[in-house]
């Protein structure tokens, strides 16, 4: 095995379904040992790109290489070495969830005494030693991603695929799947992870892909790509909402660019290039408008922002 | 924990012993269910003995049956029917899986590809025999018996087990294709006629005409005559092919079913990784 090569790479991996084109010529490298986010909305080609990744799903062309591994060619040396947590809780409802590490353990060849003990471990690693003895369908939605993402862990897989982890948990779940994710990645496993939520992936990736349309449009660290819109950002908040108009109209004249208005937040935002000068400008001439406002903040751009920026462009173009 | 050794079996030697593993550990965690709902399963037994009783003794007075005894003429179509209604907890399992991505997990295992059908079918076929056992000795109760010779009974329990297999095909193929476990009500609306329109319950030509050349054709008729005859319990004469030549027929019949459901099951099976 090659243990010094990227943990996962993707070469020009296209898939159609009828007339839907799922993947459009997907790229992708991730070093070994490192947390790398997939970002995209529904329907970005997230989904078929980790089964891609992980055996489920043949491509039309293109190959993909995993622990340097060829995903269709080598399809078992990679499920050896490959753990998934998809979108459901794929375990087993009527069993219990020590009877569930114990089976999926079993089917990976460990014989019955090492198999009972990695359940064990396992239970106790995500606390669920308690609740061990208990048929999974009476588990809390928390507590069956737990025993999912441990199931994925038995053979203590060097790459770990995470499809949209957290989606329909509580933020007290989703918070546990995230300190889960780093404890991993501390450790040293390979995580490649696909999220629809921004703050997600710039909380636990080093490395994140903006998918559209079945490619990727966009590739950075969560900093390098705040930075590809260049600017940062000054937010205004103006005391009376019926004086948003009119401080969009200032933010505009001074940073040159159309503001935008969040109402609700009584909110107007703008990038702007100059920083200080920006803002002691701005500053003077909500003033002079007779604007009171209520903050006036520089703040470095979300990702939520850099999506819309990025996807946007890709429409123009 | 100590590093595992990634063993991919080369020859088809060590595939064959993935496969046998494999498929035992998916036995196994059927009987694991049964296990931990021992209710659900003694309620799957008494179901088909509640139907026998039923028809035993609350419609068996109103009925004749040719040759007299109510009771052994409706013994083995209730053997053949339960074997039908198998077709119900195949399909569940199947598509439960299906449908929360524990098939999923499955095939990103390491593990032979062999096993969920395997396993599917040998924790189904070890159903169908306790189910049978269950009317057997329901059936020694309230007066059936077999009159055939030893040999001549484990035939039919044969030909019974084998509509089973057909049935367990069937199964996996519908729950593949309808992947919702909720579909099952539909399942359930077309076993019980399939159930009524065969010679079950009553003979086929107390039928009009062409009904009764219609549930003489059924696959389950088939099985029921067969069973009939080898146990040596009342049975009825019939024009029909079917009717004439029930030994063949009820081979015929599941034997089709399995050749037809199969290797579609396989290509569905395979699909799922379009």
């Amino acid at each position: 095995m090659n243990r010094t090569g990227p943990a996962v790479v993707a070469e020009d991996l296209r898939k159609r379904y009828g007339d839907t084109v799922a993947l459009d010529g997907f790229d992708l490298t991730v070093p070994a040992g490192t947390v790398h986010g997939l970002l995209g909305p529904n329907g970005a080609g997230k989904t078929t790109a980790v089964r891609i990744l992980t055996t489920l799903t043949r491509p039309d062309s293109g190959t993909a290489r995993i622990a340097g591994y060829d995903v269709r060619r080598q399809a078992m040396e990679v499920r050896y070495r490959i753990g998934l947590v998809g979108q459901h809780a794929a375990v087993d409802e009527i069993l219990t969830g020590r009877q569930n590490l114990v089976l999926f353990g079993r089917l990976q060849h460990l014989g019955a005494a090492t198999a009972e003990r990695r359940a064990e471990e396992l239970l106790a690693t995500f606390r669920l030693t308690e609740a061990a003895g208990r048929p999974v369908k009476e588990y809390s939605g928390g507590m069956r991603r737990r025993l999912d993402l441990a199931a994925s862990l038995i053979l203590a897989p060097p790459v770990l695929f995470l499809d949209e982890p957290t989606t329909g948990l509580d933020p007290r779940g989703r918070n546990e799947m995230w300190d889960a994710v780093r404890e991993l990645a501390d450790a040293g496993t390979t995580v490649l992870l696909t999220t629809q939520y921004l703050d997600e992936a710039d909380q636990l990736a080093e490395h994140i892909s903006v998918l559209d349309g079945g490619r990727v449009i966009a590739d950075g660290t969560p900093d390098e790509l705040k930075r590809r819109i260049g600017a940062d950002r000054l937010d205004v908040v103006v005391h009376d909402t019926a004086d948003l108009p009119a401080a969009a109209e200032v933010v505009r004249a001074v940073a040159g660019a159309d503001a935008e208005t969040e109402p609700d937040r009584r909110r107007v935002s703008v990038p702007v290039r100059d920083r200080m000068a920006a803002l002691t400008e701005l500053v003077r001439a909500l003033d002079d408008a007779g604007i009171a406002a209520e903050d006036v903040a520089l703040r470095r751009p979300t990702l939520d922002e850099v999506f819309l920026h990025l996807t946007k462009k890709e429409v123009h173009s | 924990m100590s590093t595992p050794t990634f063993v991919v079996p080369g020859t088809p030697r060590e595939r064959l012993r993935w496969a046998v593993a494999d498929g035992w550990m998916m036995t196994r965690r059927d009987l694991m269910h049964w296990a931990n709902q021992p209710g659900l399963v003694v309620a799957g037994l008494l179901f088909p003995v509640m139907v026998m009783l039923m028809f035993g003794y609350l419609f068996g007075g109103a009925m004749s049956a040719p040759g007299g005894n109510y009771r052994e003429f409706l013994v083995p179509g209730v053997l053949a029917l339960s074997m039908v209604f198998g077709i119900e907890a195949t399909f569940t399992a199947i598509s439960t899986d299906v449908a929360r991505g524990v098939t999923d997990r499955f095939r990103s295992l390491p593990m032979a590809s062999s096993a969920v059908v395997v396993g599917r079918s040998a924790a189904d076929l070890l159903n169908a025999v306790l189910t049978l056992a269950a009317l057997v000795a329901a059936g020694l109760a309230i007066g059936w018996r077999w009159h055939g010779g030893l040999a001549a009974a484990f035939a039919a329990f044969g030909l019974l087990l084998l509509l089973r297999l057909a049935m367990l095909w069937m199964g996996i193929y519908l729950g593949l294709v309808l992947r919702s476990a909720e579909s099952v009500m539909a399942l359930q609306i077309l076993v019980w006629p399939l159930g009524f329109l065969s010679n079950a319950f009553v003979p086929p030509g107390t039928m009009p005409g062409w009904l009764g050349t219609a549930v003489e054709w059924n696959p389950l008729s088939a099985t029921v005559a067969a069973t009939r005859e080898l146990f040596g319990n009342p049975a009825w004469a019939g024009e029909s092919w079917p009717a004439q030549y029930p030994l063949l027929t009820a081979l015929l019949w599941p034997a089709l079913f399995i050749a037809v459901f199969a290797p579609l099951s396989i290509r569905r099976y395979r699909r799922l990784s379009r």
